[in-house]
């Protein structure tokens, strides 16, 4: 009688216990796991290579590293890669937070259709699309308005643009989730909408703020195609550098600046996560208490 | 009463402050974009900056005139560098997604079924490279697949081979470039859908005789059917576009759309043909853009 035997061992088990992955499916997580890892690391150990033939290993160095540091081309992109990083993430939060606000909150309005959907395309838009594009419409601009000038303007123009549709979509979720009794209360308290906000909600989805400000900054330090295509002849940020150096075959100066990308990018990313991690955490420590 | 009466302003025209910035910045740099793109691949090329001709024209009347010149598209179907660009993109495309899809399902069915704490940490593990520098990664893969690099060097020392591979400038190198660069776009929606699979049903199609395959075939596949699609969307379409991936790792034949796209603007500095191979390509992905925002707004909404 097996299928009796199935069913005791079930509720000795409980139902809500899921039965964990079986080797097979074990074996594809570690193989995937090792096919998005393994370059990265088969580079960082490169960039400490004493011999400038990137294939053979010539012993230790921190040379590659040094020598980063007396490189101006580098240096200077590396600084508006920098600024721009800053400035747009910065722009986009803000913008990403009042689109975060207007789709959970206000269930109707006019252009919420094209809202989403100007929200969520830039996700998927191939950007030598998007790059195109925006250099038309900033060329168009220039001609009628004198503004903007290509550089460090338009970069973060169209940076802003994209990162703003991931900073929405990351408060979103998290804003969908904040329990709006709190704002409530302190609207029946006296308080106007925008202080019971500023007041109750801010503080709940700030973590939210703070990632998608970190993932925002890593989007834009990452960005080549469509910052060629605004940027103009003058500016160049890293991402330009590197590709321009990286057509021409691997090299270790920029096996080690990789590495010193990748290492910030990866604080960056662990921070952001710990962050949500933590929010996520005291929600649901605040549900359990509010529960009892 | 003065506090209720601002209030009462707020909740009239409060809404639209907050509406206003980002739907206009957005409406501005991102859409209206593409109408210049769309009139501008109907304008011809000119030695002058910006180097294309104006389509609008007054005369004397005073006459608005629209002059509208279509020999860039007809340019695009006559020159067959185009064409095989087009259908190499998609296919290499198409085909990576399968891959991506066909790795990425068991990777992220066996994430669903670890406890919660391990879910996070492998979660974090996947997302990581998601984020890290995608022109990084690429340029990492290089030193993994070129002629004396990592697996060149593992097979030569297995013996299994004894002339290193030729994968560099192949379209092998362009897939598992794709592959690489974008499996965890594939994993995340993934393990999105099989997270809120409702496991009782499994139990109920085995108990009612179901082999573990026909379970999965009958009630998993379909149940996850949407994050399959958003999954595949995700990587299909920044695929066609890609650029650097076919210029880094690729050869001469590997003319991706991307390509072609970036040399004819940087290159030949035909803006208006550019243009236009720009919109022929955003026309292809109307179907699958929409294919993707349809899923995503039916999966906010649940």
């Amino acid at each position: 009688m097996p299928r009796r035997w199935d069913l005791s061992r079930r509720e000795r088990t409980g139902t809500h216990m899921r039965s964990g992955p079986s080797l097979f499916l074990i074996t594809m997580l570690c193989l995937g796991i090792a096919i998005l890892y393994l370059p990265m690391l088969v580079l960082i150990a490169y960039s400490f290579n004493a011999s400038a033939l990137v294939s053979v290993w010539g012993g230790f160095t921190t040379s590659w590293y040094t020598q980063l540091l007396h490189n101006d081309q580098i240096l200077d992109a590396a600084w508006l890669s920098l600024k721009v990083g800053v400035t747009a993430s910065t722009l986009a939060v803000i913008l990403g937070t009042l689109a975060a606000v207007a789709l959970v909150r206000f269930r109707v309005f006019r252009g919420r259709f094209l809202l989403t959907g100007m929200v969520n395309a830039p996700l998927v838009m191939p950007e030598i699309i998007t790059g195109i594009t925006q250099l038309l419409l900033f060329v168009t601009m220039l001609k009628f308005f004198g503004w903007p000038h290509r550089g460090f303007t338009t970069i973060v123009l169209s940076h802003v643009a994209f990162c703003t549709a991931y900073a929405t979509i990351t408060v979103q979720s998290r804003l969908a989730s904040a329990d709006r009794s709190l704002e409530e209360a302190a609207m029946d308290l006296g308080s106007g909408p925008v202080r019971a906000f500023i007041d109750t909600t801010l503080p709940i989805i700030f973590p939210a703020l703070a990632s998608s400000w970190l993932l925002s900054f890593t989007l834009s330090l990452d960005d080549l195609v469509i910052s060629s295509f605004v940027a103009g002849p003058g500016a160049s940020t890293l991402p330009m550098v590197i590709f321009s150096k990286a057509k021409l075959g691997l090299s270790p100066d920029v096996n080690a600046l990789a590495s010193i990308i990748i290492v910030l990018v990866g604080i960056c990313v662990l921070i952001a996560g710990v962050l949500m991690r933590r929010a996520e955490r005291q929600r649901l420590a605040d549900l359990q208490l509010a529960g009892e | 009463m003065a506090s209720i009466d601002a209030s009462g302003w707020m909740q009239r025209n409060g809404r639209w402050l907050i509406i206003f910035p980002p739907f206009m910045f957005l409406l501005v740099f991102f859409l209206i974009p593409f109408g210049f793109a769309l009139m501008i691949s109907f304008a011809q090329t000119a030695i002058h900056v910006p180097p294309y001709t104006s389509i609008l024209s007054v005369t004397s009347g005073p006459q608005l005139n629209v002059q509208l010149h279509l020999g860039n598209y007809k340019y695009l179907f006559t020159d067959e560098v185009y064409v095989i660009a087009y259908l190499y993109s998609l296919r290499t495309a198409f085909f990576s997604t399968l891959i991506c899809l066909a790795l990425g399902f068991p990777m992220a069915y066996a994430i669903s079924r670890t406890s919660k704490s391990t879910q996070n940490l492998l979660l974090l593990i996947i997302i990581l490279p998601f984020w890290t520098s995608f022109l990084l990664r690429v340029y990492a893969l290089e030193g993994v697949i070129r002629e004396n690099g990592l697996i060149n060097s593992v097979l030569l020392w297995l013996g299994l081979i004894h002339q290193p591979l030729q994968i560099m400038r192949t379209s092998l190198a362009v897939y598992l470039g794709i592959i690489y660069s974008y499996l965890p776009f594939m994993v995340l929606p993934l393990f999105a859908t099989l997270e809120k699979l409702d496991h009782s049903l499994l139990e109920a199609a085995s108990d009612l005789g179901s082999r573990p395959w026909r379970a999965f075939v009958d009630v998993t596949l379909p149940l996850s059917m949407p994050g399959i699609i958003a999954g595949s969307m995700l990587v299909f379409i920044p695929a066609v576009g890609e650029f650097v991936i076919p210029t880094l790792l690729g050869g001469p034949d590997n003319l991706m759309i991307g390509r072609v796209l970036w040399d004819e603007f940087f290159g030949n500095r035909d803006w208006p043909v550019a243009s236009a191979v720009a919109i022929v390509f955003l026309v292809l992905l109307v179907g699958p853009i929409a294919l993707y925002q349809h899923y995503r707004t039916k999966e906010l909404e649940t």
